[in-house]
């Protein structure tokens, strides 16, 4: 019979609790009992990063992360990017501008990945992007256009020229 | 959904122990990032597991007085790489551990694990086999404290007791006071990659950095678990840094190495990266040391 625990975390800024079977993945809950979709399953083996959430400030493949691990943490989706008037973030804008998006399937793990380099604070050669990039898997853009989304808003937020 | 019999999360070291007594058959769950994908290929289904990932009691590097560096065994790889203590005194572990897998991976991976595991591949295992790490275990009697050679046994194989627990690996002040090292890791893609062959190399140069005083050399697969090439330090301690030295410690490493054929690379071609990443590690510590070749 299956065994349940009580969880509670912060959900994008949000005090939340739910009874969770033990052997959900921190991906299970999300998805089912949050309707966080932004999360999405792929490999479910910890390759592909699209299932990538913030915890505690630090990224994370959610399907390989229990659920029940997620109690006491602060854990952040690309949900809680959106502003109060609703608009989009800087990242997610800059991922459309430099079509960085095709089908859109890695984009959530990518876009979280970015949030913890952007709010890091400090900058970064082209190369350390590239390694702080390399958890996710995308089959359409070729991840030019990712890593040029992600330099430029980074150069932005430092006050770089551009 | 994972396929778990049952889940026991342990509160505590101690907690942890009398969970491993009171379940015989569970296995121990760190960071997950082996255990849960084994589980999700159906290598490990239906086990019961022991989550000993809440315990915050074993995560993190501490100094302890006499300068020995203690690791909690739940630090992650990406702590390790950026904590002061390690980048101050062993930095080459930190550069080593930023190698595993990918940045998610290097969150949730840690060090108790990766040798908990036993894999030769581990990139924790060659840099921790140069510096002579102990291992700490604790079960029902206390600690115990053994040498990283000694905890691995064989394949897949760790020196872990019915009731232990992996709680720190400890590098002695002795091992690392006056050294330098590098590690460089041989794959075949910069990230999400398992070590086609590892090598971690340690260096004290004398005093005028003439003379190699001591010279540890490490392999994460170049046999079936990670191993030192015994003959060629003893080959190089108390020669001159030479180019022609380090030309012939490169080629007495392949006694004591033992690769096989792989999928992944066939062992002609680990000897050779064997020799290879032997002479370029030793040669890059020797300019970490600030010594100079044939000076």
């Amino acid at each position: 019979m299956a065994e349940y625990k009580l969880v509670k975390f912060t959900l994008n800024g949000k005090q939340v609790e739910t009874m969770v079977d033990v052997r959900a993945s921190l991906t299970d809950m999300l998805r089912n009992d949050y309707r966080m979709t932004s999360v999405k399953k792929g490999c479910e083996v910890g390759e592909c990063g699209a299932c990538n959430v913030l915890i505690d400030g630090e990224c994370f493949n959610s399907c390989i992360y229990l659920a029940i691990w997620a109690d006491g943490k602060n854990i952040r989706t690309v949900e809680g990017l959106l502003s109060e008037d609703g608009e989009l973030s800087d990242i997610q804008q800059a991922f459309i501008d430099e079509s960085a998006v095709q089908c859109g399937f890695c984009t959530p793990g990518f876009i979280m990945t970015a949030v913890e380099i952007l709010e890091s604070g400090r900058d970064y050669s082209d190369e350390e992007l590239r390694k702080l990039l390399s958890g996710h898997l995308c089959r359409c853009t070729g991840y030019e256009n990712i890593f040029r989304a992600v330099r430029k808003t980074l150069d932005k937020r430092l006050g770089k020229t551009v | 959904m994972y396929d778990i019999k049952a889940l026991y999360e342990a509160k505590s070291v101690e907690d942890a122990v009398r969970l491993r007594v009171e379940h015989k058959d569970a296995e121990i769950l760190a960071g997950g990032s082996d255990v849960l994908v084994q589980i999700r290929e159906g290598r490990r289904a239906g086990k019961e597991l022991i989550s000993i990932y809440a315990l915050d009691e074993i995560r993190g590097v501490t100094l302890a007085d006499n300068g020995d560096i203690y690791i909690g065994s739940l630090t992650s790889f990406s702590h390790i790489t950026k904590d002061p203590i390690i980048q101050k005194y062993i930095n080459v572990l930190g550069e080593a551990v930023d190698m595993v897998g990918g940045p998610q991976i290097r969150n949730i991976g840690t060090i108790g694990g990766n040798t908990c595991n036993g894999v030769t591949s581990a990139d924790s295992a060659s840099t921790l086999f140069a510096w002579d790490a102990l291992v700490e275990l604790t079960g029902q009697s206390g600690k115990r404290v053994i040498p990283i050679s000694d905890f691995y046994i064989k394949a897949g194989t760790v020196d872990i007791k019915e009731d232990e627990i992996q709680t720190h690996i400890i590098i002695p002040k002795k091992n690392y006071d006056g050294y330098v090292g590098h590690y460089i890791k041989y794959a075949m893609r910069n990230a999400m990659d398992i070590a086609t062959t590892g090598c971690s190399v340690n260096v004290k140069l004398s005093a005028d950095k003439k003379t190699f005083e001591d010279v540890r050399i490490a392999y994460g697969v170049a046999g079936p678990i990670p191993m030192r090439a015994k003959s060629a330090e003893a080959f190089i301690k108390g020669k001159a840094v030479t180019s022609d030295n380090i030309e012939e410690f490169s080629k007495t490493v392949l006694n004591d190495v033992t690769p096989r054929d792989s999928w992944r690379a066939s062992k002609a071609f680990r000897q050779h990266l064997a020799t290879e990443l032997a002479k370029r590690a030793i040669t890059k510590c020797v300019e970490l040391a600030g010594g100079e070749l044939d000076g």
